[in-house]
């Protein structure tokens, strides 16, 4: 089954995209935040990345840019949650190696259309 | 899919609340002159994460309104804007409104968005936007073709991004007929070739007169920065000449959208507004759910266990029961009176919160207050751990507020005053919470003044509260000023008002079954002490008799309880008779007359006298018979009957009947003659 990492420090944003991505049929690993998405995706191999920029200890940016070091996620599409639909927060996201981006807010059918984007 | 986003409310609102009092305790703690930015981008966060849910899950006002809090906090977060303390009142403002807002959508009650709006034009002040300047742009309109040219150059670390050609052309490939040729012509030699890139370009044509330019730049959309990617309508000549017309059509088709829309934002408004507007200010939702510590619940179910165990066993016995199990039997009744009291105490242990529940709002008030009264105070919180039960900490907020607010304006004096009597510019009140037997304690201090006691005197005196020549100990002086109608303050100020309601704390304070008194001394500072009982549920209760009625009174407030020897009795004409307890004269309260039931007996000397103490005054109850102490639970009154002078509740006995619990604190007043007995009417 396809598993999906969601990482999010907000727990209702993290029960939305959840109960999405279950009723959709994935597996989901969540985390709430960078640290805890590090050690989630070394232990899970996951399919796809979901997560927020903005969160304590570390956040998704720098989060991503770990991620790209671990040989299991060097291709693992990343997508980061982002309410800064501004320009910057993109680029370094990008730069940190995010596939690319869903900018909140979004509705369940949007993520799920998204997620099929890069899962294929 | 549907996916109904209601289900994820609860939780939104509770991390929101939780947010909300992150930003107000960081905000709290800002030192404008030395930004701390870690706790800077705490509070950004949680404004972050309010927003992120909030439009999520559509509640667009509190979502547009965090959105410019953000944006301005963003500013002072990347260092473009310095902070000051005007800004952090703006936040804290946004704060409590933010609660006011959330607080309506969580009850699903109509919002007044007035103040948010009045924050959020403040807020565009400093941020020196024009408010709905953002205008969407719509879709533009795709021009009449037969497909498109795309020329993709997606440069050589497309890959490490996660990002996959082969991907976007399967997307592309479901909107129309697409053709793809690579071109090679970049590939370095094989030697020099590095696995990880991508060396291709590619020419694609995707036929399709549906597809648009939107759909196109969608599937491009996270690598359109770093990849080179031009599109070109393919025109069919024919065609491009009705163009002009189908733009001008969706234009049209565009601006009637946009109407529409607006329309639709103007109506919840036009809903809202003849519903009255929700009370400003202090307006606090009561949860009706309260969060339990995980390790309480499992002691509950442990004991639940035991329970069900003894339960077996007694029904094993009882089952073919013979006479010398009676030993068996009674053990295993023993066990479970021992479980029962057990589950009991845990189960109230599941009501208990900590007080900080209840403190957490000071620091702000005191913050806020100060600013206002130009002093410097600082707030010092101990024992906010201390459990007390919820009933108890919701109908203490009220006199603990009072109780500070007096503190802070009658009891600190103004740092010049401060300064001439040698004392620190800055005063200091500290609230101490903390468990003394079956009590709760709960302090609050300060380093002020103290309590005037010539000025009090001569306030009671002129006020008639006390005669003119009655001596009094400092103690009795201090007690004064929870007399009805006692203020000393010399300019009524609107922080405290008039000293209007210390009277009241004391009634409410005595309704919750505990006491409050003051120490002082002048020039040094004041401290008020309250006692509360842990838990409103249960009381543990003196059995009395009187003629065939059995009452309970609390036994937190007798004495002591003494048959009389009648040489210790005076009689006053006019009034109740005295006894002479030691150094004092208590008056003598029959309960038969009160209640208008007919005793035992009517003489002194074979009846018993208990003596009770209500807010420091004593009184002798008569009554027939002494029974059992015991913990009763009480049983409300008002909810099952009405209010009733003097019975502050009901309870049902182990032989079922029902006993009334006499609220001594009212028997006192009823007593004095102050109010007969009556049945109060319930209030509508």
């Amino acid at each position: 089954m396809t598993k999906i990492l969601a990482v999010d420090d907000s727990a209702s944003m993290r029960q939305m995209i959840t109960f999405t991505l279950k009723s959709a049929g994935y597996e989901v690993v969540e985390a709430s935040d960078g640290v805890e998405g590090l050690s989630q995706a070394q232990q899970h191999k996951c399919d796809l990345v979901l997560s927020d920029v903005n969160m304590p200890n570390m956040d998704g940016i720098a989060m991503t840019r770990e991620l790209r070091g671990l040989a299991d996620y060097k291709y693992t599409p990343i997508l980061m949650l982002t309410t800064e639909s501004g320009l910057d927060k993109k680029t370094e996201g990008k730069n940190a190696g995010a596939t690319g981006w869903i900018v909140k807010p979004f509705k369940p059918d949007q993520l799920l259309n998204t997620i099929k984007k890069v899962l294929g | 899919m549907s996916i109904e986003l209601s289900q994820f409310f609860q939780v939104f609102f509770e991390e929101s609340f939780e947010g909300l009092d992150v930003m107000e305790s960081g905000l709290m703690s800002l030192d404008t002159e030395n930004v701390d930015n870690e706790m800077i981008n705490s509070i950004f966060r949680a404004a972050h994460s309010i927003k992120g849910g909030s439009a999520t899950f559509g509640f667009s006002s509190v979502a547009e309104f965090t959105h410019v809090l953000e944006t301005l906090l963003d500013e002072v977060r990347s260092e473009t804007r310095g902070i000051n303390t005007d800004m952090v009142d703006l936040f804290l403002q946004s704060v409590d409104c933010l609660r006011e807002l959330l607080h309506g959508l969580q009850a699903e009650e109509p919002v007044d968005t007035a103040r948010a709006k009045d924050l959020r034009e403040k807020f565009e002040a400093y941020l020196d936007v024009a408010p709905g300047a953002e205008a969407e742009s719509n879709g533009v309109a795709a021009p009449a073709g037969l497909g498109w040219n795309i020329t993709f150059n997606p440069g050589e670390d497309i890959l490490r991004t996660g990002n996959e050609p082969l991907r976007m052309f399967t997307q592309l490939a479901e909107l129309g007929e697409l053709t793809v040729e690579t071109n090679i012509s970049q590939l370095p030699a094989f030697s020099a070739i590095t696995l990880e890139n991508c060396y291709f370009t590619w020419q694609l044509t995707l036929m399709g007169k549906k597809v648009t330019r939107e759909q196109i730049d969608e599937v491009f959309e996270w690598v359109v920065d770093e990849c080179e990617i031009i599109v070109e309508p393919i025109v069919d000549e024919a065609a491009s000449a009705a163009a002009a017309t189908a733009a001008a059509t969706v234009a049209a088709a565009n601006a009637a959208v946009a109407a529409a829309q607006a329309t639709a934002a103007v109506a919840p408004v036009a809903a809202v507004a003849p519903a009255a507007p929700v009370a400003a200010g202090q307006k606090k939702a009561e949860p009706g759910s309260i969060r339990v510590d995980i390790e309480k619940i499992d002691t509950l179910i442990n004991m639940v266990g035991e329970l069900v165990i003894t339960q077996s066993m007694l029904g094993q016995i009882g089952a073919d029961f013979t006479f010398d199990k009676v030993g068996k039997l009674q053990e295993g009744l023993q066990d479970l009176e021992r479980n029962v009291q057990v589950l009991h105490e845990s189960v109230m242990q599941v009501r208990m919160l900590p007080i900080s529940f209840t403190f957490n709002r000071f620091p702000r008030m005191v913050r806020d207050l100060s600013r206002q009264l130009n002093k410097k105070i600082d707030l010092v919180v101990k024992g906010e751990q201390t459990e007390l039960d919820k009933t108890v900490m919701e109908k203490i907020g009220d006199p603990l507020v009072h109780l500070l607010r007096n503190s802070l304006d009658h009891g600190i004096e103004k740092p010049e005053d401060r300064v001439k009597a040698g004392k620190p510019e800055t005063g200091v009140v500290s609230l101490n919470a903390f468990h003394q037997g079956g009590n709760i304690i709960i302090e609050i201090t300060d380093d002020g003044a103290g309590l005037p006691r010539e000025k009090i005197l001569a306030k009671a005196r002129k006020n008639g509260i006390i005669g003119p020549d009655v001596g009094l100990t400092d103690e009795q002086i201090h007690d004064l000023i929870f007399q009805p109608g006692f203020s000393t303050a010399d300019v009524v100020s609107d922080v405290s008002g008039r000293g209007v309601g210390m009277d009241v704390v004391r009634r409410n304070i005595t309704e919750l079954g505990g006491h409050v008194s003051v120490k002082s001394e002048e020039g040094v500072g004041s401290t008020f002490s309250i006692s509360l009982p842990l838990t409103l549920a249960i009381l543990d209760g003196q059995l009395v008799r009187v003629g065939d009625q059995v009452y309970i009174f609390p036994l937190v407030s007798i004495v002591e309880s003494l048959s009389v020897d009648m040489k210790q009795v005076s009689t006053v004409a006019g009034a109740s008779d005295l006894l002479r307890l030691r150094e004092e004269y208590i008056p003598i309260i029959p309960l038969y007359d009160t209640f208008g039931i007919e005793p035992d007996s009517r003489r002194l000397e074979s009846s018993l006298i208990v003596v009770v103490e209500s807010d420091g005054v004593k009184v002798g109850l008569v009554v027939d018979e002494l029974q059992a102490q015991q913990q009763v639970v009480i049983k409300s009154l008002e909810t099952n009957y009405q209010s009733v002078e003097g019975v502050s509740g009901a309870t049902i006995l182990g032989d079922g009947t029902v006993s009334l619990i006499l609220d001594i604190g009212g028997i006192v007043r009823l007593a004095r003659g102050v109010a007969p007995l009556q049945v109060k009417a319930k209030a509508a």
